[in-house]
């Protein structure tokens, strides 16, 4: 799936400069979209080190199973397949509290220490779990309480109420966050009707 | 307001003061271990830069090429004709690709319509309404080596589609 997205965006893209003359264009966007890339993961070193030295305290301190012991009725029934004093519990809470705080900073490294643990309850297979779909669509719909980002480019454009749409954005992220649960759900059960798990 | 950027600023410190305190309680070597941690966390940042790299360049190519702004002006007189301002259809459906691009497009909206407007309070509503599909997809299973990634493309890019359209309901009834 995401092999023939890939290609098909490449392929597409340069069939279309070739005969739109944007063969310039593309070309620049081949090197600069390579130097943005790693200039994302460079940017994320600093913030994958810290957090991930901060949590390793924690995960060691017992903080995090702490955690993860005050929430687990509700995160047993959204990961029926992670055992529940499982380490990948208390990541994945990490990484649901600090996506709704707006610590997206903070959230990536916990959502990665997840994952890393749901591909060891799944015997190390390089394919997606159910768990593993489940975590990435409460991602995708980005839950979060305050998004502070939009608020400051409100702000810089001289809005008269930069956080007027604190209450609109929270209903229509509870909304998508809603939505992945049934999706994700859905899904599943179409993945088991088919026989595939 | 005051509250919120008093809370923002409070929270992290103060979070970390907690987890080191509650280390140095539990007898755990908070230093050693902090450092343990962090190597781990190079390693990732560093992982993940080929499954970036190939990610951006190929919606880079797309987009540098036109085809992109091609699709998205085929789409729009559909997607106008269900009620989505035809203003906030590039930014729709950018949203789940790029999550920079959607950044850009909703400055550039705020910017032409002003923030109080309509169009600008719907700007910043989809912005933060739903996450990019395609670089979580990238980064948290590029990460730990996920190859066949199932339906989870699906299911985001559905998450993604309710969110934006629940923004535009939600900000027609609230602001319209």
């Amino acid at each position: 799936m995401i092999n023939i997205i890939w290609a098909a965006m490449f392929i597409v893209g340069v069939v279309f400069a070739a005969f739109h003359g944007t063969m310039d264009e593309v070309n620049k966007a081949v090197f600069n979209s390579a130097k943005e890339g790693v200039a994302i993961c460079f940017g994320l070193i600093s913030i994958l080190v810290f957090w991930l030295g901060i949590m390793k305290i924690a995960e060691k301190s017992g903080l995090l199973n702490l955690l993860s012991h005050v929430f687990k009725p509700v995160l047993k029934r959204l990961f029926p397949e992670v055992p529940p004093d499982h380490p990948a519990m208390g990541y994945i809470l990490s990484n649901v509290v600090a996506n709704m705080f707006g610590l997206g900073n903070a959230a990536t490294p916990m959502g990665l220490k997840a994952m890393e643990q749901l591909k060891k309850l799944n015997n190390n297979k390089p394919e997606a779990s159910r768990s593993m779909i489940t975590l990435l669509a409460l991602n995708t719909s980005g839950m979060t309480l305050i998004p502070t980002t939009v608020i400051a480019i409100r702000m810089k454009y001289g809005s008269e109420a930069p956080t007027e749409i604190v209450g609109t954005t929270l209903a229509a992220t509870i909304c998508a966050s809603i939505a992945a649960v049934i999706i994700d759900r859905l899904f599943y059960y179409r993945r088991k009707r088919k026989g595939k798990k | 307001m005051a509250i919120i950027t008093a809370l923002s600023v409070w929270l992290i410190p103060i979070l970390i003061g907690i987890v080191i305190l509650h280390g140095t309680i539990k007898k755990v070597p908070t230093y050693e271990t902090f450092v343990e941690g962090g190597k781990e966390g190079f390693n990732i940042a560093v992982s993940i830069i080929p499954f970036i790299v190939g990610m951006l360049v190929s919606i880079g190519v797309f987009r540098a090429s036109g085809a992109l702004d091609y699709f998205l002006n085929m789409l729009k007189p559909i997607l106008a004709a269900i009620g989505v301002p035809p203003q906030v259809v590039p930014l729709a459906l950018i949203r789940p690709i790029s999550g920079n691009g959607a950044l850009g497009m909703m400055s550039d909206l705020i910017a032409q319509y002003g923030p109080d407007s309509f169009i600008g309070r719907l700007a910043s509503t989809i912005q933060g309404s739903t996450d990019t599909t395609f670089y979580i997809i990238t980064v948290y299973f590029g990460a730990v080596g996920i190859k066949k990634i199932g339906d989870a493309l699906k299911v985001g890019l559905l998450v993604d589609f309710v969110g934006i359209s629940a923004a535009i309901i939600i900000v027609t009834y609230v602001f319209g």
